[in-house]
């Protein structure tokens, strides 16, 4: 049984489908990081686990529990928003307390002036006044219980907005660009933290982002969203280094992985360069194919350096320091294509603006895509060092 | 902008304001004015703003004593305050649902409201005023305060004050376990103060200085609001004793006046910010 349990879920709005079917498990305790383009679906996947909306068709389990009918309120799921969503006219402190109150204070409880008349109430209430203390013990934000959220800073507010999350124990968490609103430094800090705290609590959590370096970093699993479907699911070295989809491949890395359309040969053969490949399923002779190989891959050395005539030919277009590495841009020579290479900065060194080199992909990291955008399996078939590639 | 020298242009709009201001006091400053004259100096012919003699005292004691001042105040603050709190209790929820909720007759029911916008009550009085009659509720708050009860205008002025209010809140306050009308009370009301503020002010103001519909609907005197009971005063009592009609008016826009002066900044704020987020 499984803590999540989503099974094609389906939502459009008139004729505009927004989810195209997504099927998706995750397993008790695990963290899994949605990620894709704005307007990919992610976050109304999000609302849909949460109640907030409403699935066109699908359902939700949670824990072997029937959601997709549950209000919001019944799911037992927590959810931290992009804007943090504080109620603002209630310090930190009766912020954290709200959803402890709602679930176990009674209706006459709840109630201002005359909910301490209620019997047993007194006691409910310091046992949830001990819980917001620990939970901002956990927070380290104590110090901020009696502050109200027009006085806080967007870090700490983040803090808060995660604190009334986890009081209540839920049994989901989901998290919708919580980050996306601190600035640089202060985000890969609390990236750390939310690692931390999800590890502490257990909880299996869904978390949405359009920034993949928080996707790889943070999620035991990646799962890859673009227009409305769900391409891929694995964990983040697979997702990076074995991506089933050319969506998947261009969306993931930094620099954008580099992608040249090619044609199968009448040996049913894929050449590029001086690379040759074999698909393992027979294609069709001159069917469009995508190779792709990611930046760190290629290999730029100066052409007088490189011997007669070996890599592909081409010129040093722009060279961009980035400090432990350099990104150099070459325009391959014959081709029209761009191709880019991550290198280290005393690669680089050898190579200036201008400059005629040779680049030199690493044949077993080249990727084939079918003209779908499919992966294609392919084996290396041959690597000729000294042929010409012109023509 | 830091202490403007004193220039010519500067000295030109302060003038302007002033005289503005001026010719918008006037009616009021001569009122007071009146209301401390004896009879005899209210009619001749001779103009003057400080009264030779002064009478308050004597145009006030009248007032008190013809009609029943404290009443007729006592009527106008319970009709405005159930008309507000009906109309804020009524209105609240209907806006919310209008602003936040989809439902399939959102549609129609916003083009209800708009429509209700434009229907004057005057349009509706002489149906209202049969209706009241048959249920024999003439002569009462209940044909005083129920016509208002559900402010159009009042919905309008909130559903786009709470259209401003972030989705993510009312997403959060679901998640937390509350209804929908936990919702309206614990997170809709507490942060619409200065819409319920700015729309308090209208309906009070509005329904403190209604003539029209007491008119209407009061021949008694006990259920008389203060316009009417100064029309009372006016035709039963005071004649052309203007020294007295004048202390009555002065007391009765005396609340209002004070209301507002006490309570300048909140109100200003109500209004530009409803105003800014309409």
């Amino acid at each position: 049984m499984s803590a999540l349990h989503l099974e094609n879920i389906t939502k459009s709005f008139g004729d505009n489908a927004i989810l195209k079917g997504i099927t998706l498990q995750a397993e008790a305790g695990e963290f899994i990081a949605l990620v894709g383009p704005s307007g990919c679906g992610k976050s109304t996947l999000l609302r849909i686990v949460a109640g907030l909306e409403q699935a066109t068709t699908g359902s939700v389990k949670a824990g072997g529990r029937e959601l997709t009918v549950l209000p919001a309120a019944e799911r037992n799921v927590a959810m931290v928003f992009q804007s943090y969503a504080l109620y603002p006219h209630l310090t930190a402190g009766q912020n954290i307390a709200v959803p402890l109150a709602m679930r176990q204070l009674s209706r006459l409880g709840r109630t201002p002036l005359l909910g301490a008349l209620a019997p047993g109430q007194k006691e409910i209430r310091k046992t949830i006044q001990g819980q917001v203390a620990e939970m901002a013990r956990a927070l380290k934000i104590e110090h901020l219980l009696d502050r109200k959220p027009g006085q806080m800073s967007g870090g700490q507010r983040q803090r808060v907005a995660l604190a009334r999350a986890m009081v209540r124990r839920p049994s989901l968490f989901l998290m919708d660009e919580p980050l996306s609103n601190l600035d640089a430094n202060l985000r890969v800090h609390a990236r750390g933290e939310i690692v931390d705290l999800h590890r502490r609590a257990g909880v299996p959590t869904l978390y949405v982002t359009h920034d993949q370096a928080e996707a790889l970093s943070m999620a035991d699993r990646v799962a890859v969203m673009i227009g409305g479907n769900l391409l891929q699911l694995a964990s983040p070295e697979a997702i990076y280094e074995d991506p089933r989809h050319i969506e998947v491949a261009r969306f993931l890395g930094q620099p954008r992985i580099n992608s040249v359309e090619s044609r199968v040969g009448a040996d049913g053969r894929i050449a590029f360069g001086p690379v040759t490949l074999q698909p393992r399923e027979a294609l069709a002779p001159g069917s469009t194919v995508t190779l792709a190989i990611r930046p760190e891959h290629v290999g730029v050395v100066p052409r007088a350096a490189s011997g007669p005539a070996m890599g592909l030919p081409g010129q040093a277009e722009r060279l961009e320091f980035l400090g432990s590495e350099v990104i150099v841009s070459v325009r391959l020579d014959g081709m029209g294509e761009g191709m880019l290479a991550k290198l280290s900065p005393a690669e680089a060194q050898r190579i200036s603006t201008g400059m005629p080199v040779a680049v030199l992909p690493e044949p077993e990291r080249m990727l084939v895509f079918a003209a779908t955008g499919e992966r294609l399996e392919a084996e290396l078939a041959s690597e000729t060092v000294r042929e010409s590639v012109h023509g | 902008m830091t202490a403007a020298p004193f220039t010519l242009g500067r000295a030109f709009r302060l003038g302007l304001l002033i005289l503005g201001a001026l010719v918008f006091l006037a009616p009021y400053i001569f009122m007071v004015s009146t209301s401390g004259k004896a009879q005899s100096e209210i009619f001749t012919s001779s103009l003057s703003l400080i009264p030779d003699r002064f009478y308050f005292v004597e145009n006030f004691a009248k007032a008190f004593s013809r009609v029943s001042m404290p009443q007729l105040l006592w009527n106008g603050v319970v009709v405005c305050a159930l008309i507000l709190v009906f109309q804020v209790v009524i209105a609240v929820p209907c806006a919310y649902a209008l602003a936040k909720l989809k439902f399939p007759a959102a549609k129609l029911m916003m083009a209800l409201v708009m429509l209700g916008l434009l229907v004057p009550i005057h349009a509706t009085a002489l149906p209202l005023y049969v209706a009241f009659d048959r249920l024999s509720v003439l002569n009462s708050y209940v044909a005083l305060v129920a016509p208002f009860s559900i402010s159009v205008f009042g919905i309008f002025l909130f559903l786009q004050f709470f259209r401003a209010m972030p989705d993510d809140l009312i997403h959060a306050a679901r998640l937390d376990g509350m209804s929908e009308l936990g919702i309206v009370a614990r997170v809709i009301v507490p942060n619409a103060w200065p819409a319920v503020t700015a729309f308090a002010i209208f309906s009070v103001v509005a329904h403190w200085n209604d003539l029209y519909w007491p008119l209407i609907v009061v021949s008694n005197q006990a259920y008389a609001t203060p316009p009417l009971g100064l029309l009372y005063f006016r035709a039963a009592e005071a004649g052309d004793d203007y020294g007295a009609l004048m202390a009555a008016t002065l007391i009765i826009t005396l609340p209002l006046v004070a209301a507002f002066l006490l309570a300048q900044k909140r109100f200003v704020e109500g209004i530009t910010m409803t105003g800014l987020k309409g």
